[in-house]
């Protein structure tokens, strides 16, 4: 009991947790759960040194520890800042939070092309889901994107630089698992761009896993590319004998088929064990595989599309009671289309249209 | 009041200062022997502390506080690093003071890295600058051929290697710990803080990074005490500092002016900048570098309470930003009414688009964001909405980012937005009038 780590008191979001002495922020709320846990797109925990670049997991401390409660002067990443005893956090419920995270929204898609129904990531990118539910419907970047040429980098890995959002997570990966280093990011500012020297490839065994990492649509796998949307594939948890790794891996099918290997991710998109290229690109075949079980897959997911029975899909009980009982009936008789003439030539409505005009501009071109 | 007191440039119109013979005939590396001879570490840092001298890089954080905060773990060497990578735009003090006189940086260097027990130590400096690089290697040769450099320094057992690196030529690296990963010979990306410098540094060993002219006043605290050096200057603004002054003005150059002397004296006397040319009257001044923001001539020389503006840390900050801005690395540009600020701002906006690492996000994108709207305004092409746009990107840039390079992409045109707004306005109303070549915004009476 003596070697155990001495715990501390953070709040997050009024959420109170214990946690060992030199978590991080990030840790902490994510110990707490999704609903309180920053996003991240460049925080990858298995990753060592990553975090800090995106500012997504930016949060407001509003104080910082039990000695000395005076509140940080600026929003600091979560991801890379330590967590200490008496520690109170707002993540979601500070204005100036959400407001800086559609900041980040907003300039992580102004390079970014926004063609998701053309992207092999779309269904499992970490950019939709972040800006899906931290962005603005709108945007007022009007200029020219950057734009660089596809680069092959590697038989089995395709980089379309458009689309990095340079997170650096496959920066560290190559560094961390694989012996020589090839790929980089060379230039800087907003032309900065991964690539490889001189357009060596990659090589190594290990080098797929860039693809597992990449948050967004940036690298691909080029034996999967354009087969299969993600959410038409059903991932299934499988292993075998491997000799240079854990063999653990998620198999997606379409029909009958294997259409690609993943290394299995855990609730934050992480991967919980890296696995090798002859597992990822080679074995294709059922027959390869030991197969445990369906995956899970979070139902709010894309990919939970059109896996469950249909009872499943059915709206809960509760929630049809809770209809029922707390929603006034819609009142039928009373008399619109009489009075709609009349109505549309009182100052009432005039003024209305005139205040709401962008929402009622169809209406307003009928006439 | 002692105001024409010289602790850098006293020697510096000597011919042959940049040789040691002459240099040492001045008076030069007696701070070196007293501080071996007769100091521990300690004390010096003590009188550093006592001088209140703060940080000539830009931030002016206390020079002798950030030396009192260096981790001393047994075991592990600690390194001083010089910070000779200016770059901003409008600044070129360093330059000046390093060609001209390198041995004084040379003694502050032995001299600070003999207070924090550092055996190695780096000079930084700017890659475009190889000429200055040579001249700082051959002080360097001098100095330990006189015995004050090298192993056993005046016989008292104390080392010290001094190491002169050339950078690429990054902006980015005049930012400390960027300056330090280039320095260990990766890209120039800054760190993540904490841990700072003072705990993991250059190879992960407690470092202290300092500005040249930082390091160049410590001979004079040494020799003269720190005590004597705070009675200098005004309030918690102590020393003289190194103005180097460009634009529109009669006598542009580098100035050490004591800290406190009212900004009228320095912009109008003939002793230092001599005024506004001749025909011209003053319309704006960037009185640290192009990252700090911008004041128009009228909160210039009056603060926000309508007292004379001084040169100091606190005078020109007074009031916060609304009203006032920074003395930052002592880069001073004033512009006359031909100077057209939208182009202006463009023009720094550039800059820092072109510097931005590319690490976070906010400050890559959105400098390139801030610089694209920039150039549509100032070619005619701007809406009224962008220059709100401009404030709220400059707003969710700033304070945001890993490194202060986002804050100061963000000031220049926050600040030029609030004062000068008037004529961001013209350009966008009036695009063929301000397309024209040479066309500048002369306030109402011109439109009519």
């Amino acid at each position: 009991m003596e070697n155990e780590v001495p715990l501390i008191k953070v709040t997050i979001d009024g959420q109170e947790i214990r946690v060992p002495v030199g978590s991080t922020i990030m840790e902490a709320a994510r110990q707490i759960g999704p609903s309180v846990a920053p996003p991240a797109m460049c925080y990858y925990k298995p990753l060592q040194g990553s975090g800090g670049k995106c500012r997504a997991c930016l949060v407001k401390v509003m104080a910082g520890s039990e000695k000395d409660p005076r509140p940080m002067p600026k929003l600091v990443a979560s991801c890379i800042t330590g967590a200490q005893d008496g520690m109170v956090v707002e993540n979601f419920t500070n204005p100036e939070v959400v407001e800086a995270r559609k900041g980040v929204v907003e300039f992580l898609l102004i390079n970014h092309p926004l063609d998701c129904p053309v992207c092999d990531q779309a269904g499992e990118c970490h950019l939709q889901d972040f800006a899906f539910e931290n962005g603005v419907g709108e945007k007022r970047f009007v200029e020219e994107k950057r734009t660089f040429e596809p680069e092959d980098i590697g038989d089995k890995v395709q980089l379309h630089m458009n689309r990095c959002i340079l997170c650096y997570r496959c920066v560290y990966t190559a560094n961390q698992l694989t012996e020589k280093r090839v790929h980089g990011v060379m230039g800087r500012g907003d032309h900065a761009q991964i690539s490889t020297y001189i357009k060596n490839s990659l090589e190594s065994d290990f080098y797929g896993n860039v693809i597992d990492v990449c948050p967004v649509g940036a690298l691909t796998d080029k034996t999967y590319r354009f087969k299969s949307r993600v959410w038409f594939s059903k991932p299934v948890d499988a292993h075998c004998d491997c000799d240079k790794c854990s063999g653990k891996v998620q198999i997606w099918y379409k029909g009958d088929e294997v259409i690609r290997v993943t290394a299995r991710k855990n609730q934050w998109g992480e991967v919980e064990d890296f696995i090798c290229n002859t597992c990822r690109f080679e074995k294709k075949k059922t027959s390869d595989w030991v197969i445990e079980g369906p995956s899970k897959i979070a139902r709010n997911s894309v990919i939970a599309q059109n896996k469950y029975g249909l009872n499943q899909g059915k709206k809960p009980e509760y929630a049809l009671n809770y209809a029922a009982t707390n929603f006034k009936k819609i009142d039928d008789s009373r008399e619109y289309n009489q009075n709609l003439d009349q109505i549309k030539k009182s100052e009432d409505y005039k003024a209305l249209m005139q205040k709401n005009d962008k929402f009622f501009s169809k209406e307003k071109s009928l006439k | 009041m002692a105001n024409n007191i010289k602790i850098l440039t006293e020697h510096i119109n000597t011919p042959g200062i940049e040789t040691f013979e002459v240099y040492r005939k001045t008076g030069g590396y007696n701070a070196v022997e007293k501080a071996i001879k007769k100091m521990s570490p300690d004390e010096i840092v003590e009188e550093v502390k006592k001088s209140g001298i703060r940080g000539r890089g830009g931030a002016g954080f206390p020079m002798g506080m950030k030396w009192s905060f260096l981790a001393k773990p047994e075991g592990v060497p600690r390194y001083l690093v010089c910070n000779a990578d200016e770059s901003e735009p409008g600044t070129f003090k360093d330059h000046y003071l390093m060609k001209s006189i390198p041995h004084l940086l040379i003694e502050g260097m032995i001299v600070s890295s003999y207070a924090l027990g550092a055996n190695k130590s780096f000079i930084y400096v700017r890659g475009e600058l190889m000429y200055v690089v040579r001249i700082l290697e051959k002080a360097i040769e001098e100095a330990k051929a006189a015995g004050f450099l090298g192993k056993n320094i005046l016989g008292s057992g104390y080392d010290l290697e001094l190491v002169v690196q050339p950078g690429g030529g990054a902006y980015i690296c005049g930012e400390e710990t960027a300056l330090l990963e280039s320095l260990e010979g990766k890209r120039g990306n800054p760190r993540n803080k904490p841990p700072f410098p003072a705990v993991k540094g250059l190879y992960q060993s407690p470092t202290v990074v300092n500005n040249v002219e930082s390091i160049a006043n410590t001979p004079w605290v040494i020799n003269h005490g720190g005590d004597e050096y705070a009675k200098i200057g005004i309030g918690r603004s102590t020393g003289t500092k190194l103005i180097s002054a460009s634009g529109h003005i009669k006598n542009p150059g580098v100035y050490e002016i004591t800290l406190g002397l009212p900004v009228d004296e320095f912009m109008n006397s003939d002793q230092y900048l001599g005024g506004v040319r001749d025909g011209h009257y003053l319309k704006a001044v960037v009185a640290g570098g192009s990252s700090v923001p911008i004041l128009p001539a009228h909160l210039f020389y009056k603060t926000a309470n309508g007292e004379d503006r001084l040169m100091s840390y606190e005078s020109l900050s007074d009031g916060g930003f609304p009203t006032g801005t920074m003395l930052g690395s002592g880069g001073f540009i004033a512009m006359d009414e031909t100077t057209c600020i939208v182009r202006n701002t463009w023009n720094f906006s550039r800059f820092y688009h072109h510097e931005s690492c590319g690490q976070c996000s906010p400050c890559r994108e959105g400098t390139g964001w801030m610089e694209k709207v920039l150039h549509r305004i100032e070619h005619g092409h701007g809406t009224m909405s962008d220059i709100d746009l401009l404030v709220d990107v400059s707003k969710k840039i700033e304070g945001n980012t890993i490194c202060p390079l986002g804050d100061a992409a963000a000031w220049p045109v926050a600040s030029a937005i609030r004062h000068f707004r008037d004529e961001f306005e013209w350009h966008i109303k009036h695009p063929n009038e301000a397309t024209k070549p040479g066309a500048v915004f002369m306030g109402a009476e011109i439109l009519a």
